[in-house]
This record gives C-alpha cells, sequence and structure tokens, in this order.
C-alpha cells in the first residue's frame, strides 16, 4: 500500500447480495473514513440497509470484499462486527423493557466474571458525559421516550467499543428539537475521529450532517460526492434517476362544507391504556386535514375510531352529507356506517394486515369491498376483476396478473392496489395512516397527487403522516397530537416545523411546561 | 483469498423461481425418501422391503375385495379431512373431529333406535343424516361459540370436547343402550345405509362432499369471507364481516360433516355404535387435509394413499408377520418428507467452494 492511498477505516469492494431474483446490491465498493460523517442517501428498497446489514454481520456477501485498515476481513456474525469495532444501530431497537439502560447495554457481554453494575453505571456516564448524551444508566426502558431508547442502543455499540457507527434512518421517529440534539452528538463522535455512517432519505438531513454522500439506487451504486459540493435537487436526480420536481401543488378548493365533527374522542386499547384523550376536531370537505405526533400518540386508534374500528368509550362523530343529511357514527360498525350512505375511504397503516389480504391477487382484494353485494350465496368476481384492472392500467401497478398474490408485490405497488381501491369506492371522507410509508419518490408523489385531487373533488381527506415537510407543503390544516391529547390545530400555510415539534412534545406546545 | 476470510460451509438462499415440473420432482421425491427410509424400518424388522411393499400394494389394490376394503378406510377419511379444511383455511385449529364424529353418529344412532320399524327406511335414514348433521354441527359449534365470545383456545377446547363426547358413548355402550357384553345391539337393516358398487354407499356421499367443499370455497361469500379471516382477522373486520358470526358457522358446518361422516360410519360400514367409532379418523385427516393443501381434490388421492398404506399393513402382519405399526411410521415418515420438501422448494442450499459459491438443488 502505497501511502498516497488514502487507508479508509472499511472498505468494501466489489460487494453483491441477492435474494432470489432481487438484486439488492450490485457489485458496490465504497470507502468509510474516520473522522467523517457518510450518508448513504437512496429511496427505499435500493439496497442501503442491506449493504450495512453486511457490516453489521446480519448477512453475508455473495460476492465482494470487506476490508478493515486495508486488511481482508470476514464478518459471519453481529460479535464479529463487534470484534472489527463496528456497531449498527438498527430502526428498530433491540432492547429488554423490563431491564434499566445499563444492563442493556451490558446484555450479552461475556468478558468480565462477574457483573458489576456499579462499574457498568460509571462507565455509562463517562460515555455519555464524553459525547453529550442524555441518560440515566438506571432508568428502566419501558420507562423511556422513543428517543431515549435510542441514546441507549448507540452508549450500547460506544461501550462495546465501536468506533465505526452506522444509523439506520435515525431520524425517522425523531422530533425536529430531538433531531438537532442527536446531530450534535454525532458531531461530537465526528471530532473524535469515529467513521460515521447514517442511512436516510431525507435530503434536508443529509444537507445539514454530512461530510460526503453516498447514493445507491434500485441496488446499484450511482457516486459519492462531497456534501458541500452538492444540492438537494442534484441529489434526488442521482436518487431517483432523472430530473424530479419536489414541489406539491396545493389548491384552494373555494366551497369548504362540515364533514366531519368529533367531539370529545375519546378510546381505550385492548389493554385498558388510554389512546386518545377527549380529541375535538372538525375535518371540512374540500381540505386535506394532516395529522402529526410522534409515533404511536394516538393517531392510528382516531382513524380507526371514526371508521368503526376501534371501541369508543365516550364522545361523538357526527357526519353531514353533501345534501346536509347528519348521522352519528358512534356505536355503528363498518357494515352500518355504509348502509346508511356514509362512505368513508381508509387506508390503514398496517397495509397487508389491515387494508389487504395478502394472500390474494388484485381482484380478491377488490372483492374486499364488494363481496357482500348481490343476492344470493355465491360472490361475484367479474366486477372486482374490471376495476383490479382498471386500478392495473390507470396507477401503472406493477404485477404480472391481477391474481398475483398482493404480498409478494413491491411496497410501493401494494399501496397503489389499497389507495386505488379505496378511491374507487367515491369516499366523502378519506383517511390514510402514513400513506408514502416505504414508497419510493414518484410513487409518494402520485399518492400526494391523489390525495389533492380527492380534496378538490369536495372530499374531506385526514392525512397521517410523519415527514414534517411533507404536511407542511400538501395540507390545509394539521393537527397535532401529543400522548392521545390534541395539542393544537395549527394552518399548514403558515406554521413552522418547531412550532409542530413544540406541539409534538408537549400539550399546548408551551416550551417551559417542565 | 485471505485466510481470515471464511465462508460458511453450507447456507441458503431464496430461490429465484422454480418451475412447476421441478417443484413436482421435489415432491415426488420426497415420497421415495419416505418410502426409502419406511424400507430401513422394514428392514430392522427382518424382512426384505422390496416383498413386504409388493405385499402392501397387494393386499391393499390386488383384487376387487381388498379394493373394497381399501375404499371403506379412505371414505371417513376422506369426509373429515373436507369437514376440517374450511375451518384449517379460518385457521381455526379444529383437532376435535374426532368428536364430532361421534356426536355424530350418536345422534344418528338415537334416531334408529328410536323409529326404526315405525317409517319407511329411506325416511329413516334421511331423519338419521339429520340427525347427525345437528349433533355433529352443535358439538362444532360449542368451541366456536366460545372462541367467538371470549377467545378461548380453540385448539385445547376441540380436543376436550373429544374426550367428554366419546365418554358419553362409553357409558350408554355399557349402560342404557348395552345389547350384549358391553356393546350396542346391530342396527336393524333399514337403518343401514345400503351398498353400492360392493361397498356402502357413503362412498357416494362423501365424493358429492368433495364438489360440495370445492364450491363452498371457491365460490360463495362464505368462502371468501373465510379465506379473507383466515389471511388477517383485522382485515376481515376492516371488510364489514363479522368475524365471531362467521367463526361460529364454520365450526357448525364443520361440525356437521364431520357428523355425517359419523352416520356414514355407524351406518353403512359398523352397523352399530361404540365409543371408539371415530377411530382416529379425526386426527389422522389432519394429514390428509395439510398432505393435500387444503385442495378438495387432492384429499381423495391423499386419502386413498393413506389407506392403501393402512390396508396394506394389516396384510403385512397377517402374512408377513410385521407388526402393522409399521404402516404408523411410514405415514409418519410420508408426511415428515412431504412437508419438510416445501423447504427446498422455496429455498436452495449452496455449497462453499472456492470461488464464491456454487449451486445445488
Amino acid at each position: 500500500m502505497t501511502a498516497l492511498e488514502p487507508v479508509y477505516a472499511i472498505e468494501l469492494k466489489n460487494i453483491t447480495k441477492r435474494f432470489g431474483s432481487v438484486v439488492a446490491n450490485d457489485n458496490i465498493s465504497l470507502g468509510l473514513k474516520r473522522g467523517e460523517i457518510l450518508s448513504l442517501l437512496g429511496e427505499n428498497g435500493s439496497g442501503k440497509t442491506t449493504l450495512m446489514n453486511m457490516l453489521a454481520g446480519i448477512y453475508l456477501p455473495d460476492e465482494g470484499q470487506i476490508l478493515a485498515d486495508g486488511a481482508p476481513i470476514s464478518i459471519r456474525s453481529p460479535k464479529d462486527a463487534f470484534d472489527h469495532r463496528i456497531g449498527m444501530i438498527h430502526q428498530h431497537y433491540k432492547l429488554v423493557d423490563v431491564f434499566t439502560a445499563a444492563q442493556n447495554i451490558v446484555l450479552g457481554l461475556k468478558d468480565e466474571g462477574k457483573l458489576d453494575i456499579k462499574k457498568t453505571n460509571a462507565r455509562v456516564r463517562e460515555i455519555c458525559q464524553k459525547y453529550g448524551f442524555d441518560i440515566d444508566p438506571e432508568k428502566k426502558v419501558y420507562d423511556m421516550s422513543v428517543s431515549e431508547k435510542q441514546t441507549v442502543e448507540i452508549v450500547k455499540v460506544l461501550y462495546r467499543g465501536a468506533d465505526i457507527l452506522i444509523l439506520d434512518e435515525p431520524t425517522a421517529v425523531l422530533t425536529p428539537q430531538e433531531t438537532e440534539k442527536l446531530f450534535a452528538i454525532l458531531r461530537n463522535m465526528r471530532d473524535d475521529n469515529k467513521a460515521i455512517v447514517i442511512i436516510t432519505h431525507k435530503l434536508n438531513e443529509v444537507m445539514a450532517l454530512s461530510d460526503e454522500v453516498a447514493v445507491l439506487r434500485k441496488g446499484q451504486y450511482i457516486g459519492t460526492v462531497r456534501t458541500s459540493r452538492t444540492n438537494p435537487q442534484a441529489l434526488t436526480d442521482m436518487m431517483v434517476g432523472r430530473a424530479v420536481t419536489l414541489n406539491i401543488d396545493r389548491p384552494r378548493y373555494d366551497d369548504l362544507q362540515e364533514r366531519l365533527v368529533v367531539k370529545d374522542l375519546t378510546c381505550y386499547d385492548h389493554e385498558h391504556v388510554k389512546k386518545l384523550d377527549h380529541v375535538t376536531f372538525t375535518a371540512m370537505g374540500g381540505e386535506i386535514l394532516g395529522v402529526a405526533g410522534i409515533a404511536g400518540s394516538g393517531q392510528r386508534q382516531l382513524l380507526e375510531a371514526i371508521a368503526g374500528l376501534c371501541p369508543i368509550h365516550e364522545g361523538s362523530v357526527v357526519y353531514t352529507s353533501i345534501e346536509g343529511e347528519q348521522h352519528e357514527l358512534v356505536g355503528m360498525s363498518p357494515t352500518q356506517i355504509h348502509k346508511v350512505g356514509v362512505s368513508l375511504g381508509f387506508v390503514p397503516e398496517d397495509r397487508l394486515g389491515m387494508g389487504l389480504v395478502g394472500s390474494m391477487g388484485m381482484t380478491g382484494n377488490m372483492m374486499i369491498r364488494s363481496w357482500k353485494e348481490g343476492k344470493g350465496p355465491f360472490v361475484d368476481r367479474k366486477t372486482p376483476q374490471a376495476l383490479a384492472k382498471k386500478i392495473w392500467e390507470d396507477l401503472e401497478v406493477v404485477t404480472p396478473s391481477t391474481e398475483f398474490p398482493v404480498r409478494r408485490m413491491s411496497g410501493g405497488n401494494v399501496q397503489k392496489v389499497l389507495v386505488g381501491r379505496e378511491i374507487a369506492s367515491n369516499p366523502s371522507v378519506l383517511m390514510s395512516a402514513y400513506p408514502v410509508r416505504g414508497l419510493d419518490i414518484n410513487t409518494s408523489y402520485t399518492i400526494y397527487n391523489l390525495m389533492t385531487q380527492q380534496k378538490m373533488k369536495g372530499v374531506a381527506v385526514i392525512f397521517v403522516g410523519e415527514d414534517l415537510d411533507v404536511l407542511l407543503e400538501l395540507c390545509d390544516r394539521i393537527l397535532v397530537l401529543c400522548g392521545g391529547k390534541l395539542s393544537g390545530i395549527v394552518d399548514a400555510r403558515t406554521t413552522t416545523k418547531e412550532e409542530i415539534g413544540l406541539l409534538m412534545t408537549r400539550v399546548g406546545g408551551k416550551e417551559d411546561a417542565t | 483469498m485471505n485466510e481470515a476470510v471464511k465462508t460458511p460451509l453450507l447456507r441458503m438462499a431464496k430461490r429465484t423461481s422454480i418451475s412447476p415440473a421441478a417443484a413436482w420432482a421435489i415432491r415426488l421425491g420426497s415420497i421415495v425418501l419416505a418410502l426409502l427410509l419406511g424400507s430401513i424400518a422394514v428392514a430392522i424388522t427382518g424382512n426384505n422391503p422390496i416383498q413386504a411393499y409388493g405385499t402392501m400394494i397387494k393386499g391393499s389394490l390386488g383384487s376387487k375385495v381388498y379394493l373394497r376394503q381399501t375404499i371403506k378406510i379412505a371414505i371417513p377419511l376422506l369426509g373429515c379431512a373436507l369437514a376440517i379444511a374450511p375451518c384449517f383455511k379460518m385457521r381455526f385449529w379444529n383437532i376435535g373431529a374426532e368428536g364430532q364424529i361421534t356426536a355424530g353418529a350418536l345422534a344418528a344412532t338415537f334416531v334408529a333406535r328410536n323409529l326404526t320399524g315405525k317409517v319407511p327406511s329411506v325416511l329413516l335414514l334421511t331423519l338419521m343424516c339429520l340427525a347427525a348433521i345437528v349433533g355433529g354441527g352443535v358439538w362444532g359449534l360449542i368451541p366456536g361459540f366460545f372462541k367467538a365470545k371470549w377467545n378461548t383456545n380453540e385448539t385445547l377446547f376441540t380436543l376436550m370436547m373429544n374426550y367428554i363426547i366419546i365418554g358419553v358413548v362409553a357409558w350408554l355402550q355399557i349402560g342404557p343402550w348395552e345389547g350384549r357384553q358391553g356393546r350396542m345391539a346391530q342396527f336393524d337393516p333399514a337403518a343401514c345405509l345400503p351398498k353400492v358398487g360392493g361397498v356402502h354407499c357413503g362412498w357416494i356421499i362423501v365424493l358429492l362432499l368433495v364438489v360440495f367443499i370445492h364450491v363452498y370455497m371457491r365460490y360463495t361469500k362464505h368462502g371468501y369471507e373465510i379465506s379473507v379471516i383466515g389471511d388477517s382477522m383485522n382485515t376481515a373486520r376492516y371488510a364489514g364481516m363479522n368475524v365471531g358470526k362467521i367463526m361460529m358457522r364454520t365450526m357448525f358446518l364443520s361440525g356437521a360433516i364431520c357428523g355425517i361422516v359419523g352416520f356414514v360410519v355407524c351406518s353403512g360400514a359398523n352397523n352399530t355404535l361404540a365409543s371408539d367409532i371415530a377411530n382416529g379418523v379425526g386426527f389422522t385427516s389432519i394429514t390428509v387435509a395439510w398432505l393435500s393443501q387444503l385442495n378438495a381434490f387432492a384429499m381423495i388421492v391423499i386419502s386413498m394413499l393413506l389407506a392403501i398404506l393402512t390396508k396394506g399393513a394389516d396384510t403385512l402382519q397377517t402374512q408377513l408377520m410385521i407388526p402393522a405399526s409399521i404402516s404408523d411410521i411410514i405415514i409418519g415418515l410420508l408426511l415428515f418428507c412431504m412437508l419438510g420438501c416445501e423447504f427446498f422448494i422455496n429455498f436452495k442450499l449452496i455449497w462453499r467452494s472456492k470461488r464464491g459459491g456454487k449451486e445445488a438443488a
């Protein structure tokens, strides 16, 4: 090795990984440098996580080589990864709820003879102080917020001596304020000469944090650029493969009509935990009402309660039709709601677990809305099949046939089937929970356009989202939930991300509440 | 390649795709493998496996008489597999077919004991069949009801229901309904199913049930509801289905068909009722249903295959003095290999090689 060649902390050489016919990573070469933050950018399904999982010892590459400080290594298990000082923080945390932070951190470590929890606590505190983490080693995981759990995961890998850190979509569940805090810590670690990778698809984060950006598209390595020499538009073009416009059209609908009046809605879940606490709002026909909040703040229950799928403890939901006819929906089953002529379109968060039947094809899934129609014991397959064909063509669903199981389609196509069906039922209220989660940019914009089209037809659209930038561009008003309570309703055209961030963490958004 | 770089000796990867021909070749291979493994068991008993298999085939299909006996074994297996298919499609694990058969037979016997001689034979048989439908149906409905209302565990519940009804029949057999020496009296010929082609006409009934279940599962609203619930209960609720009601209805249907099987066995085959009337059919039929992947027509083939093994094993015992439990071993091996081979249809194994991975089936 010559002195001129930069020695990477970790270098991937010609890595290929296949899953059946899918090539998740195709001949990818990439290097991580110490003292730098690398953003691994790409759409969902572009192979970012797969590539990093090969560094973490989750997968084994089919072809190619991994080098650590120039020497080839083999990572066959997460333990091997730790031996090479590589630590990955996965998107789904792997913590034991009833253990404390420190107990989770030492879990699985074998080296010391007897567990000295006091010493561990001290070490954990030391690491926290060094990088600016804010965590109590003796706090139990079940008492922690999402961002605290993430901190535990990061400290866990640092405790094991990792100096190459990989974070998979670390900001997906954080509020804007928490994100800022995390970024500050990551910068501290960079200054401590660690090599850091963050996997992301959010451009503003890439620009704010990283030194270099590596872009993947459909399993292919597109290139690496210095962050200082690029811009969001150029990165998007690299990610998608052609020029895309990133603006969402937001026309105003003139004839707003009260469609759904929700008053004091209160719900409990199966474990009798209060999930919605006296939520009151009005959804107007002809507007998109965004719903923001930290994951698990009651978004799911809110939509399911309106759809008649979640028992309502208290409150009322009054629907007003275009003709002015009113119906109280509380206490009605989905069938009854349909029978009184209220057309609710609902795109649930759990697409294959609630909205669709994974083992059936498009036709079988169209029947979810129409199976009861017609007299006699036999089910009509012709009409739903025609509808399936229409959606297949209109929304450009990629599938070999209308009978191909939707479970085996890609996420974006699954969502097109679901949204297409719900819109085809001519809803007067269209509720959707995280409708673009896991979708590529193009499909996401298709979905945004469909929502806006529905709005312009006078439909009351309720859009639960997680990307605040999108909510700010797409919606007319944004309702913010915090711990099941209504924290505030703001005008999406005038509010800021920071204001929504505050509302997400504190009811009413007052800074001095602590 | 550096010595530090090690790949595992053997690893698996998901298959890209597999041609139907190759998939069937693997399935056929698994049957051959099971028979080969079974021949080891036969060899251990000190016999020639080829001779043993030959005897089994001859003893089950070799003559008209043997064939009729084999069909007689297949009838309840097929009927019962058809009965549990809708439950299993719904992912409701009804392992109480044994009890539902007994309950159906008990109800049919009750009618036979009380109405024989009072009504013509055709009407008597019809009433017996209807009683069996209600008896078996109710016995299936009870666990269905509890599951729908209080989400009880259906596996344990249906299993326990077996012992209750079998106990009831055992008591009747030595108590109020005793005929001679702990047995019930034989039915009057008027209460026995007539023979068609040398076998009691139960075979026509189960073949009609094959068509019924096929149409029911594929083309009716009920069949659609069952498929949706089996995939996801939440999706079923989302689609506006009353999950509890559908569960109870399906369990009634399943129990009712088991009841018909009970009627066919007691009226057609045994001409009497005894506590061991189900004789394990309720459990063996689970094997039939799974191996057929819940396809009604495939069940005809699989139930015949198992009947051949059972009947063949009887012949083995009488002719070669090989224990009949050998057939249980072979059936077990068959199940193991046929279910296990699905893994090789979905995955391929990759052996370590110097140049990054050679593929093997």
